[in-house]
């Protein structure tokens, strides 16, 4: 139905977040247009082809940032894979300021944090909120609502 | 320890602690220049990247003082479109920092997500962005079709079906928008007229989906039913009776010397700053940048018709008014091209994996009956893989990222809502002007605020 070509995706190592993206925009792709994660614990294989296998490790935590270069009409969709314990990635606040509310909300919904963020607080959930949301073990349902400030 | 069992052992120690009744959202809101980096009071003025070094370190040096006060406007303020709730740094009526905090309407529509089938996630998507429920469904369906690689067999008349209501439903949006920003610079009269053209608009989606809001009509595979008899007759004549109404605005508002000194100069961004923001949608294309994903990224059928993208020159709450009143004209130019190019043929697609048997052989196969039952208890398996959609939704780029590890309900479903990526515009726009122009500012930016929190 769209006439778009295959999905650009390219896998990049932690370490090489920042340089990756200061070079893609430096390649025309002005804006971080949506930046999410995905917990792959409970579905850790996720069909990945062999050859990508051999150059990076699949972690629990998985970032998903989409560029769109406006003067191209081009995107492409970066996977970065972020390990469990001590969930810290940099920030891309620095390279697009538009990623402040949506690291925000992955921080929010996963507990990854990210470095150099200026206000990485909750932006969803209550300050007081204990565990996030969208994390795969955090159960559905059944959970006691906090009332913030109850007299129980 | 499990979040849940975590959850339950700190609130019985907190229910101890507090007492008195406490509405902070601690951290979260508008903090004291002197607690913060300058990193946020820079992020604060949207101007990160572009500022001087001498103008960074004069706003960084600005210390609060008795002169400036916080104040709240919201969560519950009729001009905040929802629950928004925004906290100002005033110097007497000036607003020197703002900041949205969000988060009220939070109902955790991502989690749904992923224990509904993919035929149910209509339903759940749907109630995002109210006041565009139709590009909700359509872009979750898209996504669905895609991983499903069924996305360049959908029937012809399913996809023109597709535009129609995407189109129109783009004219009932806009047409809220006129007039909820009517209503917000004290135009009350165009609330009335705005929600008495938008109404028509419902009235033909009842007829086509049973319901005003909350279709869940466009499905994976197509749509839900083929459009009724007479359809094209309610079509026609909404096209006959918005010109004149649209004409009538215009001499209410846009000629009008009230109208134009509230909203000329008004929340000004430039092409810069919006492109960094990650801002699209109308608030894009008011700083001159021809940018629509129907035109630029085709999807349906957008290459096959004819329409204009309408650009603004400012980057003001008055262009983005304007660009969105000459929408609802672009759409019904749209929506005539449909009505002429209507196809006949199926309304959804005949792939027996995702389309259930008509009602018919229901009574008369028992092969029918289990099929009809399993995809409506089980739903349809998926295959692995991930798949991103964009389209142009009235209110900017609304996208829909989905995993699948292969089952019938999404591993993660992800929305892209274009209101919550503009709302972070609004410190921008605000910085300088005065509290009244803050209402000006929320209304040009149009946020929906059930696809904001989701």
């Amino acid at each position: 139905m769209s006439g778009q070509v295959a999905d650009d995706v390219r896998f990049v190592v932690k370490a090489d977040y920042l340089t990756t993206l200061s070079s893609l925009k430096a390649e025309g792709f002005e804006m971080c247009v949506d930046l999410t994660a995905v917990d792959y614990l409970t579905h850790p294989g996720r069909n990945i082809s062999p050859e990508i296998l051999g150059q990076i490790t699949l972690e629990r935590f998985e970032l998903v940032v989409n560029l769109l270069s406006l003067s191209q009409r081009r995107r492409v969709r970066l996977r970065i894979q972020i390990a469990e314990s001590g969930a810290v990635i940099d920030s891309a606040f620095d390279l697009y300021p538009g990623t402040e509310a949506m690291e925000r909300e992955v921080f929010d919904m996963f507990g990854i944090r990210f470095d150099g963020h200026p206000d990485l607080t909750r932006i969803l959930m209550p300050e007081d909120w204990q565990g996030h949301p969208l994390r795969k073990d955090y159960s559905q349902g059944a959970i006691p609502v906090q009332f913030k400030g109850a007299a129980s | 320890m499990t979040a849940t069992e975590n959850l339950t052992n700190s609130s019985s120690e907190e229910t101890a602690v507090i007492t008195a009744a406490n509405t902070s959202e601690g951290r979260q809101e508008l903090q004291l220049r002197e607690n913060i980096s300058t990193k946020e009071i820079l992020r604060g003025s949207g101007a990160v990247l572009r500022m001087s070094e001498s103008e960074v370190a004069a706003l960084a040096g600005i210390q609060s003082d008795d002169q400036t006060m916080i104040i709240n406007m919201g969560p519950q303020h009729p001009s905040t479109h929802g629950v928004l709730r925004l906290m100002l740094e005033l110097s007497g009526e000036t607003v020197l920092r703002c900041k949205p905090i969000i988060g009220y309407l939070h109902t955790g529509m991502e989690k749904t997500g992923e224990s509904l089938t993919f035929m149910q996630g209509g339903t759940n998507v749907t109630r995002m962005d109210y006041a565009s429920p139709l590009n909700n469904e359509l872009v979750f369906a898209m996504t669905t079709e895609k991983l499903l690689g069924i996305d360049q067999d959908i029937p012809e008349r399913a996809v023109w079906i597709r535009m129609l209501l995407s189109e129109l439903n783009r004219i009932s949006s806009h047409l809220l928008f006129l007039a909820t920003n009517g209503m917000d610079i004290g135009a009350v009269s165009m609330m009335l007229y705005g929600f008495r053209e938008r109404e028509e608009v419902l009235r033909f989606f009842q007829k086509v989906t049973g319901l005003r809001m909350n279709h869940n009509f466009i499905r994976p595979g197509g749509v839900a039913a083929d459009l009724p008899a007479g359809w094209r007759d309610e079509v026609m004549n909404l096209l006959e009776s918005l010109p004149t109404r649209l004409a009538e605005y215009e001499i209410l508002m846009t000629g009008q010397p009230i109208w134009r000194e509230r909203l000329q100069g008004v929340g000004v961004i430039t092409r810069d700053e919006a492109i960094a923001l990650s801002a699209t949608g109308p608030i894009l294309r008011s700083t001159g940048l021809s940018w629509d994903l129907r035109r630029d990224m085709p999807y349906l059928r957008y290459d096959k018709v004819e329409f204009d993208v309408i650009v603004g020159s400012y980057g003001d709450a008055f262009d983005r008014y304007s660009i969105r009143l000459n929408e609802i004209r672009e759409s019904m130019r749209i929506v005539q091209q449909v009505l002429d190019a209507m196809p006949q043929g199926d309304y959804r697609i005949q792939d027996k994996k995702v389309t259930p048997p008509p009602r018919g052989r229901i009574d008369e196969s028992m092969e029918a009956l289990i099929h009809h039952f399993k995809i409506f208890t089980e739903g349809f398996r998926v295959p692995e893989g991930e798949a991103y959609v964009a389209i142009e939704s009235p209110r900017g780029e609304i996208a829909c990222y989905i995993a699948s590890d292969g089952s019938p309900t999404p591993y993660r479903m992800h929305v892209r809502a274009p209101s919550f990526v503009n709302i972070q515009t609004m410190p921008l726009m605000m910085r300088g002007g005065l509290v009244a122009d803050a209402v000006a500012v929320i209304s040009s930016v149009d946020p929906v605020l059930g696809e904001v929190d989701r």
